[in-house]
């Protein structure tokens, strides 16, 4: 069992309290998944000449200054750095490609929890309510995000076992349930040239959607490939840079609830995750059929 | 009337005071507030007694009722209603998936909508949804009644044994061995009286009877080659 929201703002005066909203869904869904919490949240702010990364130091004696400044030396130009709890978000006029490389040569000990223009992803060992709070989501103001709340059932709980899965730049994946041919597909991605950084089953979700797409596909029809391809229970909610998408397996094992009012899109494993959201006591409240992608944003 | 609010008296202790009644109390009211989503909330009653739910319940709520009538004001999530034994449980929201799972008696009222698998395995509920309903609803059902105001999602009663399915609105498709039947004079006063009960305001003459077509009952010899 796992809990997963999303939500997006329709209205733009509800960006102001998204950190907020999506901070008492994520709550919400504690007790479905006490081990980790993590989500994703799209700012509005970005530049589009920007790459942003949030970075995870679990081991490294490196401060996240030293960080910064041997990034700057590197690809020459300004890197902004943020840090909250235990991750740091940079942000630089570069690409995605120059900082991964750096990151690569010389800090591997480093993780990447995200990457893209305007996403942030932050995850860690813990209940929703303490994560949260570490990172000071109920601050965080954007258009849309999506969050996890992990009870683990198949591989180690980490910080880099936690949800959500960075997939491409700007797309990450949440998961609610358990995928059966996940070792398969892993090494049919890996011979693709794909790399992994755990033993994960949603990671081989996110990272097929990132191949797919990256083969050309949209959102959607990476999705509806992987209603052929992915054997096994889910709820899929995968965040872009523009919106969030919704897809369940073939019989709608695990749960989901999707409400929609004039000011925004929420999904949520439970219905409790919803009901204190502004006006959920007269949205459009209906859940999702069963192989059917639900998008909003991104097509 | 008992007012218990959740947000201060544990669920265990609220279903333990429910419990205790124990068939008695046939007069008393209680009232439970802030129920925020908390699963299994009054499962197992036992007594006559009349439960109001303010806000939205989680799974099971109402699980394996007897003769207690209990009203949901809100949405609630999967198996309300799960294997009731008799008593009256109404639902003034939508319904998640498997509303009504394996019940044995008693009535549901769903004023909305109820997800995929509304009366899975019902073996004589009655179960009136004034929505529409999801897919795979009354599969396997084996007695009671199923009445949908709404439309239906694919696969409806596959499997079915002798449970009475009513829809008014659109079938998206029959279960394996589910067909549609005549809507006899003699059904058309049977579904008047689920209506009433259910103190819902419909018209039966503008439903369809779907039920088993009994098929599946007995081996049939001109299929031993598959074996």
């Amino acid at each position: 069992m796992c809990g997963i929201v999303g939500l997006f703002a329709k209205n733009p005066d509800l960006k102001e309290n998204l950190g907020q909203h999506l901070s008492e869904m994520l709550k919400g869904m504690s007790q479905r998944g006490p081990d980790s919490t993590g989500f994703a949240v799209y700012s509005d702010n970005s530049l589009d000449n920007s790459v942003k990364f949030t970075l995870f130091n679990g081991i490294t004696q490196s401060t996240w200054a030293d960080v910064k400044a041997e990034l700057e030396t590197t690809i020459g130009v300004p890197v902004n750095l943020e840090t909250r709890g235990s991750h740091a978000v940079i942000t630089a006029s570069s690409t995605v490609e120059k900082i991964l490389s750096f990151l690569g040569s010389q800090h591997p000990e480093i993780r990447v929890m995200g990457y893209g223009h305007r996403i942030e992803i932050y995850k860690e060992k813990g209940l929703a309510a303490d994560v949260v709070g570490r990172f000071g989501l109920s601050e965080m103001s954007g258009s849309h995000g999506i969050g996890h709340t992990r009870m683990a059932t198949e591989s180690a709980i980490t910080t880099e076992h936690s949800h959500p899965f960075i997939a491409a730049s700007d797309i990450c994946l949440v998961h609610n349930g358990s995928l059966s041919n996940y070792n398969g597909l892993r090494r049919r991605l890996q011979n693709y040239g794909m790399s992994f950084e755990t033993d994960n089953d949603s990671e081989v979700a996110a990272r097929y959607v990132a191949y797919r797409m990256n083969e050309g596909a949209s959102l959607r029809e990476a999705l509806e490939a992987a209603l052929k391809d992915i054997d096994g229970f889910y709820t899929f909610a995968v965040g872009t840079i523009d919106g969030f998408a919704v897809v369940r397996d073939g019989i709608a094992c695990k749960p989901a609830v999707m409400a929609e009012t004039d000011d925004w899109v929420a999904m949520a494993s439970e219905y409790r995750s919803l009901a204190h959201l502004p006006g959920a006591d007269t949205a459009k409240v209906w859940e999702p059929e069963p192989a059917v992608v639900y998008s909003w944003g991104q097509e | 009337m008992t007012v218990i609010d959740l947000s201060k008296t544990s669920l265990r202790d609220l279903n333990q005071r429910l419990h205790d009644l124990n068939g008695a109390d046939r007069n008393n009211e209680w009232r439970i507030t802030n129920p925020s989503g908390e699963h299994a909330i009054a499962v197992g009653l036992n007594a006559p007694t009349n439960v109001q739910i303010d806000g939205p319940v989680g799974y099971y709520c109402g699980g394996m009722n007897k003769e207690a009538m209990i009203t949901i004001n809100g949405h609630c999530g999967w198996g309300v209603g799960e294997n009731i034994m008799s008593g009256f449980i109404r639902v003034k929201g939508n319904a998640s998936e498997s509303a009504g799972a394996s019940g044995r008696g008693g009535m549901i009222v769903i004023e909305g909508d109820a997800s995929s698998r509304c009366g899975i395995s019902m073996k004589g509920v009655d179960i009136v949804v004034t929505g529409s309903v999801g897919h795979m609803s009354a599969f396997l059902a084996q007695k009671g009644h199923l009445v949908v105001g709404g439309d239906v999602g694919p696969d409806l009663g596959a499997s079915i044994y002798e449970a009475v399915i009513y829809v008014q609105g659109k079938v998206n498709g029959l279960g394996t061995d589910c067909i549609e039947k005549d809507m006899t004079p003699e059904h058309r006063k049977n579904l008047a009286r689920l209506l009433q009960e259910a103190g819902v305001d419909m018209n039966p003459a503008g439903f369809r009877r779907y039920g088993s077509a009994r098929k599946l009952y007995h081996f049939n010899v001109d299929h031993a080659d598959a074996y």
